[in-house]
């Protein structure tokens, strides 16, 4: 069933494969990120609640919503580099990490920024932003971990499986908002009737598409350097590089 | 356009401090993930291309001592 998958773990055809989607990826990626967010910031009607400060919504919750995208995308890698034993799909859990990590890092510092004129303080401990920093310290973890143990392999193994436990922490921030009471919102788009006017959504929904295609681009950009590192006595790679 | 004038749109409603900050942050993350991540393989494939040379020219001058 997976057998058109198969050559894409070896590691030459997946490096050009990545090479032939990385412009067209990151072109999209900039090009849709601008739009979404030049139309969410200056050309949508302000919140009759928030004013303008609502305006951080159109990174906020792309970066947020696209965080927990990569940890699954993250965590689905490691799951086949730890089962069936796949060495690019390790590489893959490692390209994706530090994104993710940026990316929960904007969630946390604009959800700060947004917190203070709305809530009064840049932090509190509240469930939905507790689980959220527990999140990027997961992807530190992984980061970590890696490199952690002198016998390269092991490093490998725990590090993906760091990654594997860690998806318990997903259903947790997703319903912390439900299951604890919270400072922070409730959810407006990923109901079944978005609570949000159209106006404001056709942006915010153009700002995710964004955020999701630049995760995808960086992950083809940092997957190849990945590849060349570890395959750099590979004559393929030698004749790419040096020829 | 939905602000009146450029100093509207700078202002964000009294909000334009917080706006700006979330903003700016992102974008300065974004351009330093998406710049360093290029930059870590320019860095590495010129690195690799310097080891490949200098094996090729240890290789040539054993040859010419044989």
């Amino acid at each position: 069933m997976f057998k058109w998958l198969d050559p894409y773990a070896k590691s030459e055809t997946l490096y050009h494969f990545c090479g032939k989607l990385l412009p067209f990826l990151m072109v999209t990626a900039l090009v849709l990120l601008l739009l979404g967010n030049i139309w969410g910031i200056a050309f949508t009607p302000a919140d009759y609640q928030q004013g303008d400060s609502y305006r951080i919504i159109h990174i906020h919750v792309p970066a947020a919503i696209l965080s927990m995208g990569a940890y699954a995308a993250m965590a689905s890698a490691a799951f086949v580099a730890l089962v069936w034993q796949i060495k690019v799909a390790h590489w893959a859990v490692l390209a994706i990490a530090p994104i993710g990590a940026v990316y929960t890092a904007i969630a946390l510092i604009t959800g700060m920024a947004w917190g203070k004129p709305m809530w009064g303080a840049w932090w509190v401990w509240d469930a939905r932003l507790t689980s959220q920093l527990i999140l990027l310290f997961l992807y530190f973890g992984v980061m970590a971990l890696d490199g952690a143990f002198s016998d390269r392999k092991v490093g490998a193994k725990v590090s993906s499986l760091l990654a594997l436990v860690g998806v318990i922490n997903l259903p947790i921030i997703h319903f912390s908002v439900e299951w604890w009471n919270t400072l922070h919102q409730g959810a407006s788009i990923t109901k079944f009737r978005p609570a949000i006017d159209p106006s404001m959504l056709w942006p915010l929904l153009i700002s995710i598409l964004a955020f999701a295609v630049l995760l995808m681009a960086l992950t083809c950009l940092r997957l190849r350097t990945a590849i060349l590192e570890n395959e750099q006595h590979r004559p393929w790679v030698r004749k790419l590089v040096g020829g | 356009m939905y602000f009146e004038s450029f100093n509207d749109f700078l202002a964000m409603g009294g909000y334009g401090f917080f706006v700006w900050l979330a903003f700016g942050i992102t974008y300065l993350l974004l351009i330093v993930l998406i710049g360093g991540s290029i930059y870590q393989q320019r860095q590495f494939k010129q690195q690799l291309k310097a080891t490949i040379a200098r094996e090729q020219r240890v290789k040539q001058y054993q040859e010419q001592q044989v």
